[in-house]
């Protein structure tokens, strides 16, 4: 088995919160954003990273990337612990490692043309390239995310949405990753724009072996590009496994309740017979529940989910779940009788 | 073969197409400033008044610190403004031509205002900008400073700058210099906190592009707009600054005058009944403010990013 | 009779550089008590063609056309009459709560003013009947959290908020503008199926704005696809899923990846959506089209071509079923 691109052991992120009207010596408080992830990634696999909104999932994206710091382990192919890293070290790194960004339009610079904007990764990272052969790259570039090299002196208002997120797309591979960060890339595109971009992607990673790690919250979208897909809730791992098995038998509670909740575009499937409803709302971050962080809206929650932190285990299949397993009937019943109450 | 050939080849077409030109922001701004009738108005009233400033000597006969022993001592009845004696404004209550002196007091106001919002321009941007931008401490320090430098009443220090080191034209301008940018950087600083956690800055430190560059390639250019807008409100602020310590009688030094000193003077003398002292200084003052609120006004209507 | 009966609305903006056609002779009807889906992507016109109906339109839009609410004419009405028809007949939810919630307002008293305004209802009464609606979208704690201002409510249950403001009322007509798309699956799920109950509950008609095809499957009765301004199709939802009739629609289903089965690469729609400042001579569509032929150079019309069902579109029926099925 070929050594993993990246392993991540133990990735914590916190934030300190100051809160409002506190005096400015007073001690911040500390927000859990990230609560020890640990995932691998092979090359050339595409790891799916699902949650809902406060799961932490664009943050751990930007730990990854170094733009929040973080604790624990990153470890790259070549041994090098990306988490401890000075900037300088960094840079070697940061070529290998690029990101694609949920707005497309907001991530362009809106003063810069998008010749400008592609190089600006070669330019960093290649500093002595002449500026002749930048541009021949830049074009080449734009030609291959379907781009008419021709437009490089336009602005990024003059595009569509879908157009600049290939922009988005050529400026992170201009430097040849080994790994793209996408986090969101199509949420704020139009279904019929969202399947070009998706499809572009997925043809690119096979044509340059990348390896993906591709955050959404749209589990539909996930299944289709991923190989192996990780559910987040509050911070934490929930489950983590190959799409395949995920989708068809997913062993913790919340991954079921999430699953059901996808709006199918089918008139034949009746929503109001698949969804197990959640109870109550995300606990707030700066204070999570004891034990496991899903037990407040859990179904099936025990005593014993208070009092011990369940681990990821398994071996492909990994649910960190005291009670793993489907739901049964009896339990979809119960849930859907408590939310009506 | 063939095919990766045509290919390669149809690749090759497409990158020798001619390149279509963008249309920039800026130039979007340009076209909307160009047809916003009150801001080309403005524009053209400050033309005039800078082909003024700067051609007005080469028209005028008498220096501006001549005085026409002609009209000395019967102001009041020889010297009113006229076309026959040269005096086209007339003359001051000394006998001095006050279409020179205008003409140099001109020169003097937008001299002031020019250097005092171009200081204000360059420091304040870079100042807010480096300390939007780092944050934390540094941002803590550099701001705080500012809020010491604002707390001070600036005018009791400016005058105590020019009694306690003499009046001279540089003094001046270190002392406006000193003050102007203070706003500035306030404004720069939280522009750029809101620009900072733009997707397109986080995509820049993202793949590793030094502090320095982002300021000055992503931060400064997407401020622009606003440091242009308040760049030209700030030009009428510093001539009326520079006007009020020239009415106070410290601003620059006779024979040099300015508008302030000159309003000052016809002020006055405004009862002997020549009122043209006053009214010649000021109308060139209060058009010129007029021109420069017009413009920032026209200029914040271009670059308002709502209106893309 | 039918509750809401628009005819060829039209909707112009007029911006310093272009006229935008943001919504053309567009026609639907609503029957009370159904759901009717409004699908479309972003620049289709589907949020314009709502916002023309309550009157709510920006200073620069015009509209054109009728839109008649039980057999009264509100298209381009005085404002005291969109008021009053807004009070009684027809309200609207928003993506976003805090459009239609004041966040300096307790709860409470927003919701009993519209109610003190409108039905001339005591404060007490009327804050009473706040509870009840609360309630009603399963707020729990309503009596205690009615005091509460918008923020101290999570995004659900501001959504649930936003809706028990609209149903106090009790409209005929409920306009829902993607009330769900800032919300998290789990979340969705849960309006949508309040929705469903609430519309049971009141008999209210229902239009529900939405991009998400999915959404529209699970709740709706008949759906009208807008691409370009105009109605591509319109019919009841099992059919026009089953066998879609214009080439968009085809493309919208097959474009979309599904949860409930895998597939190899997504169909896609080639191209990009028009420019409405500068909208095609022909079909808006055309340039995208697998099944472009001549005649597309001129407008097809929404034409009947079965019980229910209308579409707008030159190929035959043959040939975009053949297309379907050889379809990856």
């Amino acid at each position: 088995m070929t050594k993993p691109l990246l392993d991540v052991r133990d990735l914590r992120v916190s934030f300190s919160v100051r809160q409002a009207g506190a005096m400015p010596w007073s001690r911040p408080r500390n927000l859990q954003a990230v609560g020890g992830v640990s995932f691998t990634l092979r090359p050339g696999e595409t790891l799916g990273v699902v949650g809902e909104s406060g799961c932490g999932k664009s943050t751990l994206a930007r730990a990854l990337i170094g733009l929040v710091p973080a604790t624990g382990r990153a470890e790259w192919q070549d041994g090098a612990d990306l988490i401890g890293l000075s900037a300088r070290q960094m840079m070697a790194y940061r070529s290998q490692i690029q990101m694609i960004f949920q707005d497309p339009l907001a991530s362009l610079d809106p003063r810069m043309t998008v010749g400008q904007i592609i190089a600006e990764p070669l330019v960093t990272h290649q500093p002595a390239l002449p500026r002749s052969q930048v541009r021949d790259r830049v074009k080449a570039m734009m030609d291959r995310v379907g781009l008419l090299p021709s437009q490089i002196n336009r602005y990024p208002h003059e595009f569509s949405g879908g157009q600049c997120q290939r922009i988005g797309i050529a400026r992170a591979l201009i430097v040849e990753p080994r790994l793209i960060i996408c986090d969101e890339p199509v949420s704020a595109l139009d279904v019929s724009i969202q399947a070009q971009v998706i499809n572009l992607l997925m043809r690119l990673q096979a044509d340059l072996g990348l390896s993906l790690i591709f955050i959404a919250h749209d589990l539909s979208v996930v299944r289709h590009i991923s190989d192996r897909v990780m559910v987040l809730y509050l911070g934490k791992v929930m489950e983590i496994a190959p799409a395949r098995d995920l989708y068809a038998d997913p062993q913790h509670p919340y991954t079921q309740a999430l699953l059901s909740a996808v709006p199918v575009p089918d008139p034949a499937h009746d929503p109001a017979a698949t969804v197990v409803p959640l109870k109550g709302d995300l606990p707030s971050p700066m204070n999570p529940p004891s034990g496991c962080v899903f037990r407040t809206r859990c179904p099936r929650a025990a005593p014993r989910c208070a009092a011990e932190v369940p681990v990821l285990a398994g071996d492909r299949h990994q649910t960190a779940c005291h009670f793993p397993g489907p739901f049964t009937p009896q339990e979809i019943a119960r849930a859907r009788a408590t939310e009506a109450a | 073969m063939v095919i990766e050939h045509d290919k390669m080849r149809s690749l090759a077409a497409r990158m020798a197409q001619p390149e279509v030109r963008g249309r920039s922001p800026w130039a979007d701004a340009r076209r909307r400033f160009l047809r916003n009738k009150a801001a080309m108005a403005g524009l053209v009233i400050l033309l005039l008044v800078a082909l003024f400033a700067i051609f007005g000597g080469q028209i005028a006969i008498w220096s501006n610190e001549e005085l026409d022993f002609s009209v000395m001592g019967q102001v009041a009845t020889m010297g009113h403004p006229s076309l026959e004696n040269g005096h086209y404004f007339g003359t001051d209550d000394l006998g001095r031509d006050l279409f020179a002196r205008t003409v140099q007091g001109t020169q003097i106001s937008l001299l002031v205002g020019i250097v005092g919002a171009g200081i204000a321009v360059i420091v304040g941007t870079l100042y807010g900008a480096v300390a939007g931008y780092v944050g934390g401490r540094t941002d803590q320090v550099m701001m705080r400073t500012v809020d010491i430098l604002m707390s001070i009443p600036y005018m009791f220090v400016l005058i105590l700058l020019l009694v306690m080191f003499g009046r001279s034209m540089t003094m001046l301008f270190l002392g406006i210099g000193l003050i102007s940018w203070l706003d500035m950087a306030r404004i720069v600083r939280g522009q750029t906190l809101s620009l900072k956690n733009r997707e397109f800055i986080e995509a820049a430190r993202a793949t590793g592009v030094s502090t320095w560059r982002i300021i000055i390639r992503h931060i400064v250019p997407n401020l622009l707009g606003v440091v242009a807008v308040y760049a030209t409100l700030l030009v009428p602020l510093m001539i009326l600054t520079e006007s009020f310590i020239s009415f106070l009688g410290l601003g620059v030094q006779e024979p040099l005058t300015s508008w302030g000193a000159l309003i000052s003077e016809g002020a006055g003398t405004m009862s002997y009944g020549t009122l043209w002292q006053l009214a010649f200084p000021l109308f060139f003052f209060v058009i010129t403010l007029f021109g420069f609120f017009f413009v920032g006004d026209g200029l914040r209507d271009a670059l308002d990013p709502k209106e893309r | 009779m039918a509750l809401l009966d628009i005819r060829d609305l039209s909707v112009r903006f007029h911006t310093h550089d272009a006229e935008v056609h943001a919504v053309s002779d567009v026609s639907l009807t609503v029957q009370p008590g159904e759901t009717l889906g409004i699908v479309g992507e972003s620049g289709s016109g589907k949020s314009q063609l709502a916002f023309a109906v309550m009157g709510l339109l920006a200073r620069n839009g015009q509209a054109s056309g009728s839109v008649r609410l039980d057999g009264q004419e509100i298209l381009n009405a005085p404002p005291k009459v969109i008021n009053r028809v807004r009070a009684e007949k027809v309200a609207m939810i928003f993506q976003d709560p805090m459009t239609s919630l004041n966040p300096y307002m307790r709860v409470s008293d927003q919701m009993a003013e519209v109610l003190v305004l409108h039905k001339g209802l005591s404060k007490r009464a009327a804050v009473a009947e706040s509870v009840r609606m609360l309630e009603a979208v399963r707020i729990p704690d309503a009596k205690g959290r009615v005091r509460l201002y918008p923020h101290e409510f999570s995004g659900g249950m501001r959504q649930r908020v936003m809706i028990a403001m609209a149903l106090l009322c009790r409209p005929k007509l409920l306009i829902a503008d993607e009330p769900t798309t800032a919300l998290d699956v789990t979340v969705q799920a849960q309006i949508m199926t309040l929705l469903s109950d609430l519309q049971r509950d009141f008999g209210m008609a229902m239009m529900l704005i939405t991009h998400d095809l999915g959404v529209v499957a699970g709740s709706c009765s008949r759906v009208a696809v807008m691409y370009g301004g105009r109605i591509r199709e319109l019919g009841p939802v099992g059919p026009l899923f089953a066998d879609p009739a214009h080439p968009y629609t085809q493309g919208l289903l097959s474009a979309i990846p599904r949860i409930d089965t895998d597939e190899g690469e997504l169909a896609v729609i080639p191209g990009q959506p028009p420019d409405m400042s500068r909208p095609p001579q022909g079909c808006a569509f055309g340039p995208r089209c697998a099944y472009r032929r001549g005649d597309c150079d001129h407008r097809p019309p929404l034409a009947s071509f079965a019980p229910d069902r209308w579409r707008a579109c030159f190929a035959p029926l043959a040939e975009l079923r053949a297309g379907t099925e050889t379809r990856p």
